[in-house]
């Protein structure tokens, strides 16, 4: 059965570990939907979020074969685990001054901040799970989107637990 | 202690114990090349090309058991490397390739010479480093060799950029390594060890199914105590030939595509299958979930990707197979099995390994008469191909470490320079490089440096004009359309033994086989190249399919024993077992064997 899995990974802040994770998922024929990369609060380890689509052998084979990286220390799939997760998008976005109204309540009901304002254009900020910054995106559709760019989504467990 | 980076990186490889290098100069490698001068303890070993030193460091590691070391400098002499790493990377093979690289300042300017090896060998390797640093060269080392040859083996390379060989370092030995992310399992889980002597226990059938990885962890005691003390029958991989003596009576000899037909139908019948060290590859399986229709499995490996990979096991256990095996073996009581063992014994005297006794010469033939020429003794490196099936199944190995091939990858070119590593490895045992007339020119350069080494290998070249696997696919599912495999035109290998100073001989009938090894035997100062020329279209069998499974296994027998002997029907097994016999009634559907004579 197909379900989407959100992994952690952590791994050694050493040059080279995105392409040794990046080239595993494709020589072993995975897609990537997403992958967000970070420091963590030890200088020495990078924080990988990969989501990722696949029946259970193949995310179990996925994991295993990320656990072989010399550089992986931690690989955590978080299926069945309750985690917050966020992504965060800007949005650039035709803002006309007759639409300008109605667009600042769409951002305040979706909670999002206008972080640049031109003649023509507002830059929206917007956080949240996927599905929201989708409706979000297609709402402002009607206005006409310039540019967009999402960072992938990142995630950790609720609670105490850690990775 | 202040010296050059090359001298600390010649410093470390003598530390690790490295006695052999092979390798080719380089303008980028010329400062560890001048500084090998230095140190009269590591010989180098002079190739004639990359690929021949990568091989010649994995022959070298499958005949010692220890890592195998090859040099070679910046771009192309790199990328050359990139075959016998990927072999390597297979077949578990431990080994060290060192490359040299542009300086730092010009790496990611397409620099002279300039190959992203570290980014090409990615997927290869083990693990790899570009140092871009001296002072991290001496914890570099230590961690490829510690990486090459702890938990499951594997190729590693170190990439070292030309100014870090003339860098200064204030050099201090590394005496222990320490990766944290780094630490592979080598006690099994006990309680899955209970279980799996559990399942013994209740197993009417068991069989074993040994893999490269107890020739690797060094578990050929275990493994004969084990099949002995329980009395499981016991095939082995390609790669797990020589893990259990083929003389003994529980041996099956090689599964698989090619294995013998006893072994595909012991598997077919078992009832539980202990994998140790093994993957499941699909050489062996066919198709995977036809495979062992009937058996619960143990799955003994130390590498936990390998587990669940093809197929679910019923126990699986991680740890280091030999270690595995000892706990396994304080828990497993002695039983007799004796109505599994005759049935072993029967499908071995129903479907011996069989070629036509028709007067023509048959490579088959001319391993066996190896075989027993050198009392099964000898260190056999091949190359890939039919003499290759062909020494597996009719060599007849003895003890691990005997059989060095390229399994995984299917290197047509492994085998000259893996039986000049494996001769250098062991200097006083008998190696013998079994190849193809297409195998062996791939690497034939090599045999320059078997001459200069007066290394004493038998070279023997099963030649049938063809690249035979090939033809044989063709000839069997391509309605027999030969595209693009006929060597009739080869250059004379008798003359071309000679032009590289090794003796040469030609034997054209069987009656002459034994005499040329004899003769192939007493030259001790130089290589032999044996040139056999053999049926040219000659099959290897029993084969299934790719894919297939073991009902379509197509198997040769001598024509006296019929076309089909009763003992392999369902029904008759079940008559032949008493009420109270504690054997298990044979299902209805046999594997149904193709005769071909």
């Amino acid at each position: 059965m197909q379900s989407q899995h959100t992994i952690s990974v952590l791994v050694d802040n050493k040059p080279g570990v995105l392409a040794r994770v990046a080239g595993l998922f494709s020589r072993r024929g995975y897609n990537i939907e997403s992958l967000a990369v970070s420091i963590t609060d030890n200088p020495l380890v990078s924080r990988m979020t990969l989501v990722v689509n696949g029946d259970e052998a193949t995310v179990e084979q996925i994991t295993k074969q990320l656990h072989k990286l010399i550089d992986v220390s931690k690989v955590q799939d978080y299926l069945g685990v309750p985690i917050v997760a966020r992504e965060l998008a800007l949005i650039k976005v035709n803002a006309e001054v007759k639409d300008r109204t109605a667009l600042m309540q769409l951002v305040e009901v979706f909670r999002g901040r206008i972080i640049d304002m031109s003649e023509k254009t507002f830059v929206i900020e917007l956080t949240g799970g996927g599905e929201k910054i989708d409706a979000f995106e297609q709402l402002l559709g009607v206005y006409g989107v310039r540019e967009l760019v999402r960072t992938g989504r990142i995630a950790m467990a609720r609670g105490t637990r850690g990775i | 202690m202040k010296m050059v980076g090359s001298r600390a990186l010649l410093e470390c490889l003598q530390r690790e114990g490295v006695d052999t290098i092979f390798g080719y100069p380089g303008g980028a490698v010329i400062p560890i090349y001048d500084m090998i001068y230095q140190f009269p303890a590591i010989r180098h070993i002079l190739v004639r090309h990359e690929q021949g030193a990568g091989h010649m460091a994995e022959g070298y590691a499958l005949a010692t058991g220890k890592v195998g070391v090859c040099l070679a400098t910046s771009g192309p002499g790199a990328t050359n490397l990139v075959t016998p790493i990927a072999d390597a990377m297979m077949d578990s093979v431990p080994i060290v390739a060192i490359t040299g690289q542009v300086k730092t300042a010009s790496i990611g300017t397409d620099a002279f010479q300039e190959a992203d090896i570290t980014g090409i060998t990615m997927p290869i390797t083990k693990h790899n480093w570009l140092v871009k640093d001296v002072n991290k060269l001496p914890e570099i080392i230590a961690e490829a060799f510690h990486i090459a040859r702890s938990g499951r083996p594997g190729p590693v390379l170190v990439d070292v950029p030309v100014d870090v060989c003339r860098a200064e370092i204030d050099f201090e030995p590394i005496d222990a390594v320490e990766i944290p992310s780094y630490r592979p399992t080598y006690e099994g889980h006990k309680r899955q060890i209970k279980k799996a002597a559990n399942l013994i226990a209740a197993a009417k059938r068991p069989l074993l199914y040994v893999g490269g990885g107890a020739i690797h962890s060094h578990a050929e005691n275990e493994v004969l105590d084990l099949a002995v003390k329980a009395n499981v029958p016991v095939t082995t991989t390609l790669k797990g030939l020589g893990a259990f003596p083929e003389t003994h009576p529980l041996a099956l000899g090689m599964l698989g595509m090619h294995g013998t037909a006893y072994a595909n139908y012991a598997v077919h019948e078992c009832d539980l299958l202990i994998a140790v060290g093994a993957r499941f590859d699909d050489r062996v399986t066919g198709k995977a979930d036809e495979w062992v229709p009937r058996a619960k499995i143990i799955h003994i490996d130390i590498d936990p990707a390998e587990i669940g990979k093809v197929l679910q096991p019923d126990v699986p256990i991680v740890g280091d197979v030999r270690n595995v095996l000892i706990e396994l073996l304080k828990m497993v009581e002695p039983r007799p099995a004796k109505q599994w063992v005759a049935r072993i014994q029967e499908l071995k005297r129903q479907y011996p390994l069989f070629y036509a006794p028709d007067g023509a010469l048959h490579g088959q033939q001319v391993i066996q008469e190896i075989g027993k020429a050198t009392n099964h003794r000898a260190v056999i490196v091949t190359d890939v191909g039919q003499h290759q099936m062909w020494a597996a199944q009719f060599y007849g190995f003895e003890r691990s470490h005997q059989m060095i091939t390229s399994g995984g990858l299917g290197t047509m070119g492994f085998g000259l320079p893996a039986s000049i590593g494996a001769q250098f490895g062991r200097p006083n045992e008998q190696v013998f490089c079994i190849t193809g007339d297409g195998s062996i020119q791939m690497c034939i350069q090599e045999l320059m440096v078997a001459s200069i080494y007066k290394l004493p290998i038998k070279i023997c070249i099963l030649n049938n004009q063809y690249l035979g696997m090939v033809r044989q696919w063709q000839e069997l599912f391509w309605e027999s359309r030969y595209s693009s495999v006929n060597l009739e035109s080869s250059p004379d290998f008798l003359k071309l033994a000679d032009a590289y100073g090794a003796h040469g001989i030609r034997v054209t009938r069987p009656e002459d086989i034994r005499a040329a090894l004899d003769e192939s035997i007493a030259v001790t100062d130089r290589p032999t190249v044996i040139d056999f020329r053999i049926a040219k279209e000659e099959n290897v069998f029993p084969m299934i399919p790719a894919g297939g499974t073991v009902s379509q296994m197509v198997v040769k027998r001598p024509a006296h024993f019929g076309p089909l002997d009763p003992y392999i029907s369902g029904e008759h097994i079940a008559d032949d077992c008493d009420e109270d016999d504690d054997v298990e009634i044979m299902p209805a559907q046999p594997p149904l064997p193709v005769t071909v004579n």
